[in-house]
């Protein structure tokens, strides 16, 4: 009889818990409605009593699951710090990583009739008949972070990175070190993802044009052990490289792992460069104590670029260009200062 | 090919790693006539009918069927069921979870497209003649064993066969039911379709046979027509020796007296469990056997399980000597000393991958526990000695139990279950398709045992064996305790009346 | 001439043990790699003693590559093994798993901070602490396989899917980092010791389960529940406690790889930590001659599996395939693994050889 009780009450523990999970994470879907009122309830509302809410600006935003990377996670909550009460907005948030969910979450909010439905896509495709029935509800329609295959007018703005760019920005400085040779290791994320493709291209087009070499080109899929595996088989084979050219910070971490238990220096003016992506605070850190070289940003704050084109649209004016590209760094260890830190990393 | 013969298999040879199962094994079957395969576990039967059925191929030795030029190759089952060879095993081989409609043409149909009207009344029209009590519809594992057999007799009787192989059928059939089947199988004979019966049950190859084709160890003894063949003469063929009459165990059986003034070994009150059976008192005194008697589906083995616990026992109260003890899981009855051998050896008893050692050893580890684990040499000490103890046959202890006959694997329960030294032993069906050697040491060893004060509980459909062995039987009726027998009282026509009932 | 042919039956009876051992397969798959490797490339078995950045001894080379990740794969070989032949199903929700034990772990060493100056809890509470939670989420399982008889596949389909996101609900979605030196020793170096640590904790998991196995009736249990369920039942057993029992075992096998594995980079990514790595470790069962329908099982040949795999993907990298497409070679040896062992081949194998024999005779 113990017994029973027992396994009864952790399956339910055990339930309890899945609940819990999923409900920080997935919020999924259809009946997502992690309103923003709970991060405003736990700011102090009395200051400045806000606009009745009549008046809020309702928006819909469709992301990705905050969980997928930590360019994701402050994304995320960036976004929730922007569209708060205080800030004039009534926010509904619904995550997922798949395009026919988040689809099925636009065609809700746009019953729930938003004013603006915020975006970031799982997928290119399959978003025109959706933005479509946007239009109709009279639903404006921002991009942020990722593109769509769509008709231009069926969306106000698309606020992005410019992946070609970042990875420019890398070989540039990359071609600035002025090495006599470059041996790189090349690591690269989930093939044909955006993130992979700008920043791939870039290296493989200086490597055809200045006669780089790449000791190896791999994809670690994002994943530093994955870069740890291919790196320490490198160093096992005894060739020689120079440059770790890691198409993430995750990536990069794995890597030097792999160099420092193979006793090969790394960072300023030792044995070998190494370049990450993303901005993580943690890899920053990393620069300023100059283990590392370089680490490219990808800016994953595109809240306030959302909240001036929504204050422009509201106040009626039109938006000229489309696609806002944001402002994106790259960081040098050897100028890179606390205050970088601090404010980019993620 | 002579005219009336049907089959003719000529010096098959089978070699299984260690054993020479068919060494140079004829035999000859003819149309209309139904002929007996006998011979104890271990004699190659059911190894000469998987050769024959093209389950195992054979290393040497050529088959000839009657329309057909030369010696046929049969490499599958397909291949002989297309040649006419239908079989009915004694396991039933059928898909439990379809129904028993789509049991009955699954494989047969052509291409991938059925009309699955045509296949429910074609079904319903074959049951009816068969008088078999299922509806087409119904999921096979919902119709009782007996019915499942007959299900899977109907199936190959219907496939048009020229060869019917019945191997054990009977041996989960009640007396009707073995009856319906006797007559089914005449009216086959009168059609010309030849039958190999294997059986166990020396009556009814008398009741139905022409023929009787005896082996032992993988050697063919030889081919009789029935009346040529007494009944001693074909046991005493079969075992190799002169059999000792069967009569003979009865002298040794001795009337039991209970000691005045004794507490019964186990008594229990108002017993019921969840498999259906209505609440039943029962006692057995030490040294005592005693026996549940009734037809098949009477419950007489739903209520040894809910003795033993396992069934879900729903009330009642339970003593030993005198001591009132919860047994409401196996282990708890292990822990007061019973032992149960179940019904069904395959699923219920054996575990078959594992050897015959760690099956020896299996219950009585259980009751020392957890963290003490036999030595590697103190369980091979205990399986050798009850190898010789019952004479196992095997090839080594490391043997996995499922590659033994019958007999043997049912031997070796019954060694798990001595070593655990129980007080009260409950054997359910220990004598089913095990062969007459094994059938009588069985007996004999019972009623060893009951001399040296152990209380058994003894049931078995064979009516004569009961009689023979126990000195008390309780009848059971429609899953309810109707009589008990003892003394003068205890001879077949008195217990089959009690069974039949109304005679009040 | 009697005695030469005396020596010959006994030379190929020794054969045929040889043969039909469960070690043979993943034993002969090794040596097929080895000797690979031997000839397209000798320097895959050179082996060199240097310092690592901190100035430490360390043995670095392929073949210690592969002792170093294979252990983490033989560690949960050992709780898959005991799953497969308990339940007849596998736990695919191993990784999953690992990702909430790690989380757990740094959680615990961080305390609040997601990146701690000092360890706020000594690192045996925190992987204690690990243990208890991993176990608890076996238990889980377990009893969703035992009690509720659900599909072990699909019981553990649910932390397969939820998992990741408890492991990032438990630090809060933060990516804590530990700065602590000592903390890298579980999945790199000790100090002064030249062998990945790894290594050691899969012996000593190895020389636990070897204990436990001879100690307990764990093994004659398992099997006996994992081959009739029924007949045990009717022994005394208790297949539902037994069937737990498995899935904690794999629980505590998960933690201590999760200890490794946030032990090699001093963080975690919750998204991709031990991605896959229950499909290696179902395989490194399956390889060791397993059936993975349950009931009988060799301990030592899924071990052995679990280093053979490592061996598989190491060389797979030395030749510079790409990563994304391991999976297909493994699919590969899967394929040709399930075609030896299919009963059919292995029939006509014993006849091959059977007809081998009779041909030494004549």
């Amino acid at each position: 009889m113990k017994k029973k009780l027992l396994s009864v009450l952790l399956s339910t523990a055990m339930v309890a818990a899945l609940a819990t999970g999923c409900g920080s994470s997935e919020e999924a879907t259809a009946s997502t409605e992690d309103t923003a009122t709970e991060a405003a309830a736990s700011e102090d509302t009395a200051e400045e009593a806000p606009a009745a809410s009549g008046e809020l600006i309702k928006v819909g935003i469709i992301n990705n699951d905050p969980n997928e990377s930590g360019y994701r996670t402050a994304n995320d909550k960036d976004l929730k710090a922007m569209f708060t009460e205080e800030n004039g907005y009534d926010a509904s948030f619904a995550y997922s990583l798949k395009n026919d969910e988040q689809i099925t979450a636009a065609q809700k909010f746009i019953q729930d009739g938003v004013d603006y439905l915020l975006l970031s896509a799982a997928d290119t495709a399959g978003w025109d008949s959706v933005l479509q029935d946007a239009q109709d509800a009279g639903v404006r329609v921002i991009l942020f972070d990722r593109t769509i295959d769509a008709d231009e007018s069926l969306y106000e703005a698309s606020i992005v990175s410019d992946m070609d760019k970042e990875g420019e920005t890398a070989v540039n400085w990359l071609k600035e070190q002025g090495l006599s040779e470059y041996k790189i290791i090349h690591l690269q994320g989930v093939m044909g993802s955006a993130a992979q493709q700008g920043r791939s291209g870039a290296l493989d087009a200086a490597v055809a044009s200045d006669g780089w070499t790449l000791v190896t080109q791999q994809t670690a899929e994002w994943n530093a052990e994955k870069a740890q595996q291919i790196v320490q088989s490198v160093i096992d084979s005894g060739e020689s490289f120079n440059v770790i050219y890691a198409e993430n910070d995750d990536m990069a971490k794995g890597a030097v792992a792999a160099l420092d238990k193979a006793n090969i220096s790394h960072g300023v003016g030792k044995d070998v460069i190494v370049m990450g992506f993303d901005c993580n605070k943690w890899a920053l850190e990393e620069l300023l104590a100059q283990n590392w070289n370089y680490d490219g940003q990808c800016n994953p704050f595109q809240a306030s670029y959302i909240d001036e084109v929504i204050k422009k649209l509201e106040a009626g004016e039109t938006i000229s260009e489309k696609v806002i590209i944001m402002d994106e760094k790259g960081f040098d260890a050897e100028t890179i200062t606390q205050d970088d830190v601090n404010i980019y990393g993620i | 090919m002579e005219d009336n013969i049907v089959l003719k298999m000529r010096n098959i040879h089978k070699i299984f790693p260690g054993v020479h199962a068919l060494q140079g094994v004829d035999f000859t079957l003819r149309k209309g006539e139904i002929h007996a395969l006998m011979g104890e576990n271990g004699a190659g039967k059911s190894t000469l009918i998987k050769v024959l059925t093209g389950v195992y191929g054979k290393e040497e030795g050529e088959i000839f069927l009657d329309g057909v030029e030369g010696a046929v190759a049969i490499h599958s089952p397909q291949d002989a069921q297309r040649l006419g060879i239908s079989t009915v095993y004694q396991e039933i081989t059928l898909c439990p979870n379809l129904s028993v409609a789509e049991n009955m043409f699954i494989g047969r149909t052509e291409g991938v497209y059925q009309n699955w009207k045509k296949m429910n009344t074609e079904t319903d029209r074959i049951l009816k003649s068969l008088d078999i009590p299922a509806k087409p519809t119904q999921q096979l594992e919902s119709c009782s064993i007996a019915v499942q057999q007959m299900i899977a007799i109907a199936r190959a009787v219907d496939m048009d066969c020229k060869v019917l192989i019945l191997d054990e059928p009977t041996s989960s059939l009640d007396e009707q039911e073995v009856a319906k089947l006797f007559k089914l199988m005449r009216d086959l004979r009168e059609r010309g379709v030849g039958i190999i019966f294997v059986t166990h049950f020396l009556d009814q190859v008398y009741e139905v046979c022409d023929r009787i084709t005896v082996m032992r160890d993988g050697k063919l003894v030889g081919e009789y027509p029935i009346k040529e063949l007494p009944r001693v003469q074909l046991v005493s063929k079969m075992l190799g020796k002169e059999l000792d009459d069967l009569s003979d165990i009865k002298g040794e059986q001795q009337e039991y007296t209970k000691e005045k003034g004794a507490v019964p070994v186990l008594e229990a009150e108002g017993l019921v469990s969840d498999a259906g059976i209505k609440p039943f008192d029962f006692h057995i005194d030490k040294g005592e056997v005693n026996g549940f008697t009734g037809l098949l589906g009477s419950g007489r083995s739903e209520c040894v399980r809910a003795i033993f616990g396992a069934d879900r026992v729903l009330g009642g109260a339970v003593k030993m000597n005198g001591k009132n003890v919860k047994i409401s899981k196996p282990l708890d009855a292990m822990k007061n000393g019973i032992a149960y051998l179940p019904e069904d050896r395959k699923n219920d008893g054996i575990i078959g991958d594992l050897s015959v050692r760690d099956n020896i050893i299996l219950a009585q580890q259980v009751l020392r526990g957890f963290f003490k684990p036999f030595s590697k040499a103190e369980a091979n000490k205990v399986a050798d000695e009850y190898i010789k103890l019952l004479s196992i046959k095997t090839a080594s202890k490391d043997t996995p139990i499922k590659s033994l006959s019958g007999g043997n694997q049912q031997k070796v329960i019954l060694a798990r279950w001595l070593f655990t030294h129980p007080e009260y032993l409950i054997l359910d069906e220990p004598t089913r398709g095990i062969d007459v050697g094994t059938k009588i040491d069985i007996q004999k060893l019972v009623l060893k045992l009951a001399s040296e004060g152990m209380s058994v509980t003894f049931i078995s459909s064979e009516l004569d064996e009961m009689i023979r062995t126990c000195s008390r039987l309780v009848v059971m009726r429609d899953r309810k305790v109707v009589g008990e027998l003892s003394g003068a009282d205890l001879n077949q026509n008195k217990v089959m009346s009690t069974i039949a009932g109304g005679d009040k | 001439m009697q005695t030469n042919e005396a020596k010959k039956s006994s030379a190929s009876s020794f054969f045929m043990k040889i043969v039909k051992n469960q070690c043979f397969i993943p034993l002969a798959t090794l040596l097929l790699l080895a000797v690979f490797n031997l000839i397209a490339d000798p320097s895959f078995f050179k082996i060199s003693l240097g310092y690592n950045s901190a100035g430490n001894p360390v043995l670095s080379g392929f073949l210690i590559t592969i002792l170093d990740s294979g252990s983490e794969l033989a560690i949960l070989a050992i709780g898959m093994t005991l799953v497969t032949a308990a339940t007849g199903g596998q736990d695919i929700s191993v990784g999953a798993a690992i990702a909430i034990s790690g989380s757990v772990l740094l959680r615990v060493l961080c305390g609040t901070n997601s990146r701690p100056e000092t360890l706020q809890a000594p690192i045996i509470v925190a992987f204690l602490v690990s243990c208890v939670v991993a176990m608890l989420f076996g238990a889980f399982n377990g009893v969703l396989v035992a009690y509720f008889k659900i599909q072990p596949m699909i019981a553990t389909l649910i932390l397969y899917t939820a998992g990741r996101s408890i492991a990032a609900w438990i630090n809060n979605n933060e990516l804590p980092v530990i700065s602590e030196p000592s903390f890298t020793y579980f999945g790199e170096f000790i100090p002064g010791i030249p062998i990945p640590t790894p290594f050691f904790i899969a012996v000593a998991c190895m020389i636990i389960i070897g204990i436990v196995l001879k100690v307990t009736n764990l093994k004659l249990f398992t099997q006996a529940v994992g081959i009739n369920e029924s007949s045990s039942r009717l022994n005394g057993l208790n297949p539902a406690f037994i069937k737990v029992l498995s899935f904690v075992i794999l629980g505590l096998c998960v933690a201590v790889v999760g200890l490794i594995k946030v032990s090699r980079i001093s963080t975690i990514n919750y998204s991709v930590i031990a991605k896959d790595i229950e499909m290696d470790a179902i395989l490194a069962v399956a390889l060791g001659g397993n059936a993975l329908s349950g009931g009988k099982f060799n301990m030592a040949a899924s071990i052995i599996g679990a280093y053979v795999i490592q061996f598989l993907t190491t060389t797979l990298y030395k030749f510079n395939v790409q990563s994304d497409a391991l999976p297909a070679y493994k699919a590969i040896v899967v394929i040709l693994l399930v075609v030896i062992s299919a009963p059919t081949v292995r029939e006509a194998f014993s006849s091959m050889t059977k007809k081998l024999k009779v041909k030494e005779v004549a």
